[in-house]
């Protein structure tokens, strides 16, 4: 399966990342060659082999369901770029 | 008495216990040789009041005869661990300005066992890199220098600021992260001790993520014993890392009892690979004398599997990173480029924000992971993982450490294999195995190239057995007896 310019354009849309034009033919090639050089994992017969989940068998704790943090609004809007009264500010997303 | 800033952890350690010299005093000493090395770019932020303060408050600790692990010893962070009111960049454009409100679980680990912070040390972005050369901070240099060549050379990655500060004599250790060998691979690379623990054995809590199921925090060192100092420190169950391992954290230095006598060693074929300069294959044959010349048994192994492991990696971290990086959006924190709409705004955010290496992990995991090829690839790679595993799985029941060489090559310049990402990738071959199966590893300086660049060699130990593991390194340091300097050490 060959990556083309377009479908540098779609991975790059689901990415949301903008690629100029100017740079998917050249980006194309260097995905190609990644896809092209892990192919070889083909060759190796994996039916019957479960996929890893873990490295580590372990059984995830459980912990209780109560409220272990918050109150601290400020602190959480901090590093926004935009904030305003205490809420993260975006472009307009509703009309 | 050597300088204040050559010391090892080890002997800053019993010097300060002694009173030969205050933490103060070998702050002092760390940010003056910070400030002389500036020329290698080791760091993106050097904190030195903040360092000064905590020094002065472990004084004051010891005063009271309160001290920790590593009271009073300054450490080199990696800007990967959130430091609290420290700008943590991740080595990112996109991360511009930010200061995390929390600690992450290692650091505040450090910090309670009284260690000082020196400050942030520069990375390859998000830490996807082997050469240092993708930080938007700039490259850093390696100490190091080939004989009769005076290129600069890269310092290993993705952990290349704290391991040129270590090699640099800045700071006797630092904290970095291995997600596919990128603590061993530039020990290997700087002449330094570079240890990878069990996954689980570190709190993945407040280090900015990369692939989950890989990353793992380790400390790079000058010695084994340093190694085992700063691991015990930063170790240990953190419920707010849910795959951090509920176990007791021995003491391991009391692990480096320098006996191997019976131990079982194995030798992978596999990692015999073609066009494997001969000064690597050489001491990799030194290696197994040195562990039979101390009574150990080395013992031929196979692991079938190894070749794949490379691009079974380049498959789950970028799947792992394309998730992950999800969250850098320009809304929470960070860089944003305004656009138009909300789209608009994260795609300019994150076209601008990341640079060529993170963006090409992001689509490539982006694409295995999308309809359609979500089995092709990701769950392939998944399934390639549990062989690899299985391989180790089947060669620890005879054996308990594996020999490898832990690099294919020494350090190279600044500007070689920039073109070819996979030439790029090749630098992790012998250490991404550890990383898909969880196994704990370490790199030791064992060696010199003809053109006096170091080489390491790779213990790699049963899962949550690093003590054993810590134990073949000691004697394979102890026989290497490695005690060469880099070409730039600070303040001499």
């Amino acid at each position: 399966m060959a990556v083309d310019k377009s479908t540098v354009a779609h991975i790059a849309k689901l990415a949301r990342i903008r690629v100029p034009e100017a740079r998917r033919e050249a980006l194309a090639g260097e995905l190609n060659s990644i896809l092209g050089w892990v192919e070889q994992l083909g060759e190796l017969d994996t039916k019957g082999i479960a996929p890893m989940t873990s490295v580590v068998e372990v059984r995830l704790a459980k912990r209780a369901d109560a409220v272990s943090d918050g109150g601290c609004r400020d602190k959480v809007v901090a590093n926004a770029p935009e904030s305003e009264h205490g809420f993260f500010a975006v472009p307009k997303v509703i009309e | 008495m050597a300088r204040l800033n050559e010391l090892t952890v080890a002997a800053a350690r019993d010097g300060l216990a002694k009173g030969e010299f205050s933490a103060t005093e070998l702050t002092q000493a760390s940010i003056e040789a910070m400030e002389s090395a500036r020329p290698l770019n080791a760091f993106i932020t050097e904190t030195p009041a903040r360092a000064l303060d905590m020094a002065r408050a472990s004084d004051a600790r010891r005063a009271k005869g309160e001290a920790g692990a590593l009271e009073g010893i300054p450490l080199a962070i990696k800007d990967l661990f959130c430091t609290e009111g420290v700008l943590t960049t991740a080595g990112s454009h996109i991360l511009d300005g930010f200061v995390p409100p929390y600690e992450s679980t290692v650091t505040a680990n450090l910090w309670r066992a009284g260690a000082v912070m020196l400050g942030k040390t520069n990375m390859d972005e998000f830490a996807m890199g082997s050469a240092n050369i993708t930080s938007y901070y700039g490259n850093v240099e390696n100490p190091w220098r080939g004989q009769g060549d005076n290129r600069a050379l890269v310092p290993g990655g993705s952990s290349g600021g704290s391991a040129a500060a270590v090699a640099a004599r800045i700071a006797p250790g630092a904290t970095g992260t291995d997600t596919g060998g990128t603590i061993r691979q530039p020990a290997s690379i700087t002449g330094l001790v570079g240890k990878k623990p069990t996954y689980g054995r570190c709190s993945r809590w407040g280090v900015v993520a990369f692939a989950s199921s890989l990353d793992q925090a380790g400390p790079l060192t000058r010695g084994v014993r340093d190694s085992a100092i700063m691991l015990g420190a930063m170790a240990g169950h953190d419920p707010k890392d849910s795959t951090s391992v509920d176990i007791p954290v021995p003491d391991y230095e009391a692990a480096l009892t320098g006996d191997v006598r019976g131990l079982r060693i194995g030798i992978p074929k596999e990692y015999r690979m073609d066009g494997m300069p001969d000064e690597i294959e050489a001491l990799w044959r030194d290696g197994i004398k040195w562990l039979e010349a101390a009574g150990a048994t080395t013992v031929d192994i196979s692991l079938p599997h190894t070749k794949y492991a490379l691009p079974a990696y380049y498959i789950v971290a970028p799947a792992e990173a394309s998730s992950n990086l999800a969250r850098y959006d320009g809304v929470r924190y960070g860089l944003r480029v305004p656009g138009a709409t909300l789209d608009e705004m994260y795609e300019a955010t994150r076209g601008e924000g990341f640079g060529d290496e993170v963006k090409r992990r992001v689509m490539i995991g982006t694409y295995v992971l999308s309809a359609g090829y979500y089995d092709a690839y990701y769950n392939k790679a998944r399934r390639v993982r549990t062989l690899i595993l299985r391989d180790f799985t089947q060669a620890f029941e005879d054996v308990d450490a594996i020999l490898t060489p832990t690099a294919p090559s020494a350090a190279f310049a600044i500007g070689e294999r920039m073109d070819d990402p996979i030439a790029m990738y090749l630098n992790d071959i012998f250490t991404v195995p550890a990383n898909l199966s969880g196994l704990p590893g370490i790199s030791v300086p064992a060696a010199l190239t003809g053109n006096g660049l170091p080489l390491g060699l790779q213990v790699i130990g049963r899962a949550f057995d690093e003590e054993t593991m810590l134990r073949v390194a000691g004697v394979l340091e102890d026989a290497a007896g490695f005690d060469a300097l880099p070409a730039f050490v600070a303040g001499r």
